[in-house]
């Protein structure tokens, strides 16, 4: 009994290296969420054009292929480092990209769109923030995977990484685009 | 919006903020009446450097309180606002994360503050304004988490750590006394040993 007592801190410490070290190893950010709306419908939504070149997108584009939809502005760092990823996602992956343009003045976002290329196919422009709260963003970059029926299966917040981009989200889409020519 | 690149925490290091209180020509020092004699600021202890803390020290405590709520966001009806209020105060600001939409300058949680009273105006319940904003931010943005299996660890283990804790507790007092009672009386030697020791005769 003694002797047990004597054991017990060591057992907790190797207890905590274990918690400590599974969560450090697995690398998930706390403070990055889990979407509430993954596997439900997009949101209800309409969003106007951003310029005459593209045009804007509502809930039914969203239907009949699988999408990704990134959220953006031109006052956002973080969607600089992500852009290239985006880009090659959609030119070589040939992945439909919508993108909701966040809190942003149209001429900043046709700017910054000609300097860094645009690779979506359809703009939508949010002044107003209130549709990206319908898609429970809560910072920009985040990007979401629909499916062809118009269900969110993933949700990415933050700057996309090249090897997040090759290992989570190319497969998934892959899988939804199978999914979707089956049935 | 995310991270924390404020624009004072640039510009901070870089440029010497002059302070509003320092300084010969300073507000302050211009709104108080000139001491009298007026060159006290040579002698020991000049009364306007005593003055300025305890000026200081009254301007602190009949500041109002910082509001995040701008004016503009505030209902007309009272009722309603103070229900708006009661609900932001429960919600959590996911860029800050750790204060209430209530207390958040952030962006985003201005934009909820919004939402959260368009959704009274429009008629909604106390209960239906939550399960709007928690159908889109997930049950992370309530501050007081629900009663659900994932967070069954969170309200149980507070209370079942108390009650493991009380019982090893009560076990070790019960054990405890019997100890001490179970010692033996003394015997006829030691008794008399004491006698001697008490009475100061030596050993």
């Amino acid at each position: 009994m003694r002797r047990l007592l004597l054991i017990l801190p060591l057992g907790l410490f190797v207890v905590l290296t274990i918690a400590f070290g599974a969560q450090l190893i697995r690398g998930r950010d706390p403070a990055k969420l889990p979407s509430a709306l993954i596997d439900r419908p997009a949101p209800q939504f309409a969003l106007p054009a951003l310029s005459q070149a593209k045009p804007g997108f509502s809930t039914a584009d969203l239907r009949g292929q699988v999408t990704l939809v990134n959220v953006f502005a031109s006052w956002c760092a973080p969607c600089i480092v992500e852009h290239p990823v985006i880009t090659r996602l959609a030119r070589e992956e040939r992945i439909p990209v919508i993108a909701i343009n966040y809190k942003d003045r149209p001429e900043d976002a046709v700017a910054w769109l000609a300097r860094m290329g645009d690779p979506f196919a359809r703009i939508g422009v949010d002044p107003e923030g209130r549709a990206a709260i319908e898609w429970g963003v809560y910072g920009v970059p985040e990007t979401f995977v629909v499916d062809a029926e118009g269900r969110i299966r993933h949700r990415h917040v933050g700057p996309l990484s090249p090897r997040e981009a090759a290992e989570t989200i190319v497969p998934l889409v892959r899988q939804l685009q199978r999914r979707a020519g089956v049935s | 919006m995310r991270g924390g690149w404020s624009v004072s925490s640039l510009l901070h290091p870089l440029s010497p903020a002059p302070s509003p209180w320092g300084g010969e020509g300073s507000e302050l020092d211009a709104a108080s009446p000139p001491p009298p004699g007026g060159r006290d600021r040579e002698r020991g202890s000049p009364p306007r450097t005593r003055l300025l803390p305890i000026l200081l020290l009254v301007a602190a405590l009949l500041a109002p309180p910082v509001l995040a709520v701008q004016p503009d966001e505030v209902l007309p009806d009272p009722a309603l606002e103070a229900r708006a209020r009661e609900i932001s105060r429960e919600l959590r600001c996911l860029v800050c994360q750790n204060q209430s939409i209530d207390d958040s300058n952030a962006g985003l949680a201005r934009d909820l503050r919004i939402v959260v009273r368009e959704r009274l105006v429009a008629g909604d319940s106390d209960d239906g304004v939550r399960a709007f904003v928690v159908a889109r931010y997930g049950d992370y943005v309530l501050l007081r988490p629900p009663f659900n299996p994932a967070t069954w660890a969170l309200w149980l283990g507070p209370p079942l750590i108390v009650l493991v804790a009380g019982i090893a507790v009560a076990v070790w007092l019960r054990r405890r006394p019997t100890a001490l009672t179970a010692a033996a009386p003394l015997t006829e030697a030691e008794r008399a040993r004491l006698d001697r020791l008490v009475r100061g005769d030596g050993v």
